[in-house]
């Protein structure tokens, strides 16, 4: 670094920092706010913190024991799921990414063909890899866990709800008051009560409207409440970009002679998906925020563990370091996905 | 014939729309012939004179005068006070806080800015049930045993029980005081249309701002000096092992409360920042270049058009922070989710009337914030033509 570089440097800093008294003043506030609150999470995180070892035993006090992490990591990341099995999830992941990397970057009637394939093939080979039978060794759900089936819920309730959302926004705008009404009371109503009175809904009224000898998974119950929820949300994603789209397109439509379904399918709903993508986007991420609810009905989700952790005997106190690692995984994933939300608003891939 | 019908929009819509309500009419009834014969088989009541009945549930934290030998409608409208405290709570603190934060992310101090905007992409990508078993597993449960209790003023005590304040022995004369400070309230609203009249008539301005201190400052720490004065206090006293005596609040409380603002507050703050931001640079200029001082630009320019931008999602949150008060059911807060859809529910099994209770609640109380956040909407909206 030549002294030129480094002297701007130094300006740069002083401008930010110092540049009037109260500047100064306010400077030194927020910093030593700031170490009064980092200075003991960075000693406890990582300098008095022990990476190596097997047990509790191997970690010094006044630090992190991520000892703990590492000796848990597959329960954080498969739940109870058998170990000799876990290959099933991985590969389940490895086909999934295969299917949906592409799709970024082919173009046209390809895309929209590896498209159909991943969406109507995938959620099957899922749940056909990960709860077994047909040759696999069933796996029952209560034995699924940890990040896994945080994000499990979270893809299947999405499965639900962005289709049923698109249904109730076009609902909504129908011509028919019938179909207005109910879909105005649907979104309305999932849109007023708490997520956390869903999941319990769900999982004592589904079995009860069942025919008599029907059962209804535990999980299932959890996904199709939260799918539901969210599906009013993202009616209401949509309907920001059904209404953003000018009058004109439709009745440039009706004057080319194409029905409703036709209209709606080649000329609005391209283009009000292509506008809500960032809103449905957003609903997402509340979407694997709200996952962690599951807990309430003794789903273990990645949270669910970090939380179940906390009463091994073996590893008593663990819990600072059980939520660091789970909250920076949530934190990770939901930052990156409104981060692609941002660059799509900014009109960044996707975008005319 | 049949052509012409096949073609006439009228005749289609009203058949897809009848073929519609069949369609949900033989679904409703196939789930309630289901559920009523799932329920016969289970030997489940239906109905709801299992409100009548003695609840026998204990409460830890209750705002009404319920107690475990009342009915369980009275069990019902202890947990609806308790999610309707801590949710009015939480959005006053929550608005307060976001505000703080919002500011601090326009400043045009770089650190400060930096510092909001790193509380704001923290808090609002980590989900809120996080912050809720954080703040219950972790902060709180790290405090001290109630015999090391940290002391404040030798009054107010926090340890991993709680925190203990001194409960006054007399309540009666907090209602006085709340009369008075109301009547306050109404007399400055009264003295603010006064004023407005006043101007619109002979254009001088009057004390609002000073009758304001008075009225709404001045009066109400008056009542309520006054009041503590008059009753007496129950202190809470360091015992060996325990504190004695002040009023208990519980840890769930705490930690609920505390993750429902430091939660919201990160939404509030993107709100406000947006709200601030979407006043144009032109409009400070022109009111600058009219002769307007910065504290007339702010209250007579930015914060009546920021207002405008901010109120329709201020609603949503508003909305959020009274569903999102159920998360206490996750760490057991006697909300009206944890004590009638989780307790009353185990012990009387009638899921259907107790979920249609619970929802209910959310929903009419939901309307309520809606209405006055329209109300208050409509009174700020830009008056046009």
């Amino acid at each position: 670094m030549s002294a030129r570089v480094r002297s701007s440097l130094f300006a740069l800093w002083r401008a930010r920092l110092f540049s009037t008294p109260l500047d100064s003043a306010i400077s030194l506030l927020v910093l030593a706010g700031l170490i009064w609150a980092f200075a003991p999470l960075v000693r406890w995180a990582l300098i008095n913190a022990t990476w190596a070892g097997e047990t509790r035993a191997d970690c010094a006090p006044g630090g992190a024991c991520w000892v703990f992490i590492k000796a848990r990591f597959g329960q954080f990341m498969y739940g109870f799921y058998p170990a000799t099995e876990r290959w099933r999830p991985n590969l389940f992941l490895g086909l999934a990414l295969a299917g949906i990397v592409p799709l970024f970057w082919l173009e046209g009637r390809t895309r929209l063909r590896l498209g159909l394939v991943v969406l109507l093939a995938l959620p099957v080979l899922g749940v056909w890899l990960l709860g077994g039978g047909l040759g696999l060794r069933a796996v029952e759900t209560r034995d699924w866990g940890g990040l896994m089936l945080t994000l499990f819920i979270a893809v299947y309730a999405g499965l639900i709800s962005v289709p049923l959302g698109i249904l109730l926004a076009l609902g909504r705008q129908s011509r028919l008051p019938l179909v207005r009404t109910l879909s105005v009371v649907f979104i309305e109503f999932w849109r007023g009560v708490p997520i956390i009175a869903v999941i319990f809904l769900a999982s004592l009224l589904l079995p009860l409207i069942m025919p008599a000898g029907v059962g209804v998974d535990r999980l299932a119950r959890a996904v199709i409440g939260l799918g539901l929820v969210i599906a009013a949300y993202m009616a209401e994603a949509v309907r920001g970009g059904l209404q953003a789209l000018p009058k004109g397109q439709t009745e440039a439509a009706a004057a080319l002679g194409l029905g409703y379904w036709q209209t709606t399918g080649l000329i609005t709903l391209p283009q009000a998906l292509r506008i809500s993508l960032p809103a449905m986007t957003n609903e997402f991420i509340a979407l694997i925020k709200n996952t962690t609810l599951v807990l309430v009905v003794s789903i273990l989700d990645l949270l669910g563990i970090a939380q179940g952790s906390l009463a091994d005997p073996a590893w008593v106190g663990m819990n600072m370091e059980a939520y660091l690692f789970s909250g920076t995984i949530y934190w990770l994933i939901c930052f990156a996905l409104s981060r692609w939300s941002r660059s799509l608003e900014a009109g960044g891939p996707g975008s005319h | 014939m049949l052509r012409r019908l096949y073609y006439d929009a009228r005749v289609r819509d009203l058949f897809w729309q009848i073929v519609i309500s069949v369609g949900l009419v033989a679904l409703t009834i196939f789930f309630v012939r289901n559920a009523s014969q799932n329920m016969v088989n289970a030997g489940i009541a239906s109905g709801f004179d299992f409100l009548w009945r003695s609840s026998g549930i204990d409460v830890p934290f209750v705002l009404t005068s319920y107690t475990a030998s009342d009915n369980i409608w009275a069990l019902f409208w202890a947990g609806v006070a308790n999610t309707l405290f801590v949710s009015f709570l939480a959005m006053i603190l929550a608005t307060i806080m976001g505000f703080l934060i919002g500011l601090a992310r326009l400043s045009s101090h770089w650190l400060l800015s930096t510092a909001a905007g790193a509380y704001v992409e923290f808090v609002r990508n980590i989900p809120l049930l996080f912050f809720v078993l954080f703040w219950y597993f972790g902060v709180i449960a790290a405090l001290p045993q109630p015999r090391d209790s940290l002391g404040f003023f030798s009054a107010i005590f926090l340890n991993n029980r709680g925190l203990t304040v001194p409960s006054p022995m007399d309540g009666s004369v907090f209602r006085w005081a709340l009369l008075a400070i109301l009547l306050a309230g109404a007399a400055q609203w009264l003295v603010v249309r006064w004023a407005a009249a006043r101007k619109a008539r002979t254009g001088q301005d009057a004390p609002v701002i000073a009758a304001g201190l008075m009225l709404c400052l001045v009066v109400p720490v008056l009542a309520l000096v006054i009041a503590a004065r008059a009753t007496g206090w129950d202190m809470p006293q360091p015992g060996r092992f325990n504190l004695r005596g002040g009023f208990v609040i519980i840890p769930e409380f705490v930690a609920l409360l505390a993750a429902l603002v430091t939660y919201t507050a990160g939404f509030v703050a993107e709100i406000v920042r947006g709200g601030i931001a979407a006043v144009v640079k032109g409009q400070r200029e022109a009111a600058a270049s009219l002769g307007l001082r910065p504290g007339q630009i702010l209250r007579f320019v930015v914060v009546p058009q920021a207002l405008r931008v901010m109120i329709p999602p201020m609603t949503s949150q508003y909305l959020n922070v009274l569903k999102n008060s159920s998360f206490g059911a996750a760490i057991a807060y006697p909300d009206v989710v944890s004590l009638f859809m989780g307790s009353a529910l185990n012990n009387t099994g009638q899921a259907i009337e107790i979920i249609a209770m619970t929802l209910a609640v959310y929903l009419f109380f939901g309307l309520i914030v809606s209405a006055l956040m329209n109300w208050y909407n409509a009174r700020i909206a830009l008056v046009t033509r």
